[in-house]
């Protein structure tokens, strides 16, 4: 039988029936679930969370120069930290199967970037394939195995939002073991020792292996030719391919499952069969570019098709139609009615810390995580955000361009997972350095963002074993801050929150502040409720004055009321606030900003 | 699989933690028993943080996109009122509506910028007429004792738009995706939703 899954389950599920034996990854939307569910339902195969996509690269990396099948996933942007394994990967092949999953997110539904990864695929000479539902994810993933074995090269499988988190139907069948016997071979230094003596020749062999990729491509079943009408015709690929299909079925396709190298001559014929050829891609202009250059005319492309965010089939219909799109009718404007953007959960530590930064004043140079959250109004107290662990760097270049001035005025904000990702060489380098930066770790025990994966200071396996756990603390000595300046703080406490780290702002060397007993409200393991003396709080309606100041810290729990009324001693006000106990969970922040006492402990 | 049967769109909108993706899910299960295609395409990436959830689910003989065309929408399933209005003009003229009762207060409500939208089902009504259906999702789930069953409940109410899928799959897909401590309680949610409309 079928059974339903979701892309990303699906491509866990082609790599165990490939026989892959590692898999490691770093967790990011949209490609988080694959490792997951590579965890949780295929004990054959040993999987990691590693420490950022680098890493994980490198660790299947070796498995694969072991003999084993091996694969990484990351987001689009994993990939730029992943780069400079791959550029040379490229070079020296590999031996078991190796894929590398990367997950593009166009629309940025939850990403720093809209980059179109098929760029990679042509950049660093590997091949690319490119599934468009989860049949597709597991079976081109099960071919990307047999493509890197066949051809000596990791193989490069992309996936967008709409594959990866899409579910559709999926005919499942065995695992089946990799031949290829395990060992490593000393003899083989010429192929896998990249001094320039022996780059030149493999530089050589890639180009002579892009050859013979070219020749598969228009072999392929992963490429397919679908010819109805001989007036127009779409070369596409992916999601762009099921869009289009869905608004134009009666149009001839090649629908590329390979995206790179590209079949020099099914694109040949499909230009003889058909007379108008559109090309349908999303974001870059990646086919068209190639297409255009090997002289073909095509009919429309980027001239009609956006470049930007994603497509839809009816972004798709409205460009091919132009003027006789008909649009629905609108009913309501839905620009007129209130968003419903994501909030930090009702308790979340990073609340009270980033309100006592935005009290201490600071120029806050943020990362990414929840703790992101905090841009957003009423707190709007985090002021950067680029890639991960890119804080720590930028605030001690700026105290460093500013000098005295920047003295007490900045901090690094980053989470626990982004700091053993990329925050630690930022820091040990403002030690070195003698800068002057203050760095806050967010340790909230947990991957937050992405949906609460392990790392190595949560202390648990993805397989939730119990591992080593990082310290944080001997970290910061190690790498050169000084051990008066290594300071714990309690973020539920506003007031020594600022303290401590306007303390820290003001010295003129680096320091490092760890949150300390803050769990993530979601980390059940953690117990995070159980620190808070009260499960609820409630305003004393005698008391409030409706100074709205409780509404700054941006609470999902508390709520306006509007209605004109008084306190007990006779005080004038305009409504009141309300704290809604199905979500209150007792954190106490609110009880901190309130002048007048009015918030206080309720029974649930 | 079916034959020749055309593509029908579902969408279900919601907000993170009322169980929307479970009702996909259920869905999910229904429609492949009953022989179909199906795909199903959710943005849950900040549902967790208190953002809307949506879900486009996709049934047919061969279904291509996995989201549905703007306007196209033949069925909405929307577990809150805002977020049943925010997504009106994807439904079409002749398209049927499950409205649940539920408010949940978005940000610029709960700080007194904003208004919350009155009159949702009204505004449903002046174009869909009798095809709008409103249904206290939490009120029955009270009564049963447990709120989490509201999203089946509301499965229960969405399943009279399709007489033709025999009801044992809903039951089936319910036991099959939840623990069976929680199989009494769901199908008797799904029972009295059902009733509902
Ligand atoms: C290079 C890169 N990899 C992965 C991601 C996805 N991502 C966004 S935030 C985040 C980690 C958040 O965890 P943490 O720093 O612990 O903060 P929390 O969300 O728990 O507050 C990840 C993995 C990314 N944006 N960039
Ligand atoms: S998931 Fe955890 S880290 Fe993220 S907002 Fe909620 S409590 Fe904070
Ligand atoms: S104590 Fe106050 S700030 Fe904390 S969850 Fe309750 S209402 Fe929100």
């Amino acid at each position: 039988m079928k059974e339903i899954m979701q892309g990303n389950a699906a491509i866990a599920r082609g790599a165990w029936e490939a026989g892959v034996k590692v898999a490691a990854a770093y967790p990011g939307t949209p490609s988080s679930e694959i490792l997951k569910d590579v965890a949780d339902n295929y004990p054959e195969i040993y999987a990691e969370w590693s420490p950022n996509e680098m890493v994980a690269v490198q660790v299947a990396a070796g498995a694969a120069l072991a003999g084993a099948r091996a694969m990484a996933s990351m987001k689009h942007v994993g990939m730029n930290v992943a780069a400079d394994a791959l550029m040379t990967l490229a070079y020296t092949g590999i031996k078991g199967g190796l894929m590398i999953v990367i997950a593009d997110d166009p629309n940025v539904h939850s990403s720093q970037n809209e980059q179109d990864s098929r760029n990679w695929a042509r950049f660093a000479k590997v091949p690319m394939l490119e599934p468009g539902d989860a049949q597709e994810c597991y079976e081109f993933t099960k071919a990307a195995f047999d493509i890197s074995e066949k051809f000596d090269t990791p193989v490069l499988l992309r996936t967008v939002t709409r594959i990866a988190h899409a579910d559709s139907l999926v005919q499942t069948g065995k695992r089946v073991e990799s031949k290829m016997p395990l060992g490593l071979d000393p003899k083989e230094a010429t192929k896998y020792v990249m001094v320039p003596a022996f780059v030149r020749p493999r530089r050589k062999a890639v180009e002579e292996r892009m050859r013979k990729l070219e020749a598969f491509a228009d072999k392929t079943k992963i490429n397919k030719m679908e010819i109805n009408s001989k007036t127009y015709g779409v070369i596409t690929s992916g999601s762009a391919y099921m869009y289009a299909k869905e608004v134009f079925p009666e149009y001839s396709f090649l629908k590329l499952g390979m995206v790179w190298p590209l079949p020099k001559k099914m694109i040949d014929t499909f230009f003889k069969e058909v007379k108008k050829v559109y090309i349908i891609e999303e974001l870059d202009p990646f086919f068209e570019t190639e297409i255009r250059a090997m002289g073909y005319k095509v009919f429309h492309g980027k001239d009609i098709i956006p470049n930007m965010y994603e497509l839809s089939p009816e972004i798709v219909e409205a460009a091919i139609k132009g003027k006789t799109y008909k649009a629905p009718k609108v009913r309501v404007k839905p620009e007129d009615l209130p968003r419903r953007p994501p909030n930090l959960c009702a308790g979340c530590s990073h609340r009270p810390l980033f309100y006592a930064l935005k009290k201490a004043g600071a120029f806050v140079f943020g990362d990414i995580g929840c703790y992101t959250l905090a841009v957003a109004p009423p707190i709007s107290a985090l002021h950067t955000t680029i890639c991960m662990g890119a804080g720590g760097g930028m605030a001690h270049g700026a105290s460093k361009a500013m000098g005295k001035e920047a003295l007490g005025k900045t901090v690094a904000v980053l989470g626990d997972s982004t700091f053993l990702h990329s925050g630690i060489l930022p820091l040990m380098n403002a030690a070195y350095n003698k800068g002057n930066t203050t760095t806050i770790v967010l340790d909230n025990r947990i991957t937050g963002m992405t949906g609460h994966q392990e790392h190595a200071g949560t202390g648990f396996t993805v397989r939730g074993e119990v591992a080593n756990q990082v310290d944080y603390r001997e970290i910061g000595k190690a790498i050169g801050v000084k051990e008066a300046n290594i300071r714990y703080v309690d973020p539920y406490n506003i007031k020594e929150t600022m303290e401590i780290v306007k303390e820290e702002m003001n010295k003129d060397e680096a320091s490092l502040i760890l949150c300390k007993d803050s769990p993530c409200m979601l980390l059940r393991r953690a117990k995070p409720l159980e620190r808070f003396k009260s499960p609820l709080y409630a305003i004393n309606m005698d008391k409030c004055r409706g100074c709205k100041m409780c509404l700054e810290i941006n609470c999902p729990a508390i709520s306006w009321k509007e209605g004109a009324g008084q306190t007990v001693d006779g005080q004038k006000r305009k409504g009141t606030v309300y704290i809604n106990p199905d979500q209150c969970v007792g954190c106490e922040v609110c009880v901190q900003v309130c002048k007048f006492d009015a918030i206080e402990p309720a029974k649930k | 699989m079916k034959k020749n049967e055309k593509t029908t769109n579902i969408f279900l909108s919601g907000v993170g933690g009322q169980g929307a993706i479970l009702a996909s899910n259920i869905l999910g299960e229904v429609f492949i028993r009953a022989g179909y295609d199906v795909k199903k395409a959710e943005v849950h990436g900040m549902a967790q943080r208190g953002g809307d959830v949506t879900t486009h689910f996709r049934y047919g003989t061969k279904v291509y996109s996995p989201i549905i065309k703007y306007g196209d929408v033949d069925f909405l399933l929307s577990f809150e009122l805002l977020e049943a209005l925010r997504y009106i003009n994807w439904v079409k003229p002749d398209g049927k509506i499950i409205i649940n009762t539920q408010e949940i207060l978005p940000p610029a409500v709960s700080l007194g910028q904003m208004e919350y939208p009155q009159g949702v089902p009204e505004t449903f009504k002046k174009y869909f007429k009798d095809n709008v259906h409103v249904v206290d999702g939490l009120g029955i789930a009270k009564s049963l004792g447990n709120l989490q069953a509201q999203n089946v409940v509301l499965v229960g109410a969405f399943s009279n738009f399709f007489p033709k899928i025999k009801e044992s799959f809903f039951v089936d897909a319910i036991k099959k995706l939840l623990a069976p401590k929680l199989h009494d309680l769901n199908v008797k949610a799904f029972e009295a939703g059902k009733k509902a409309l």
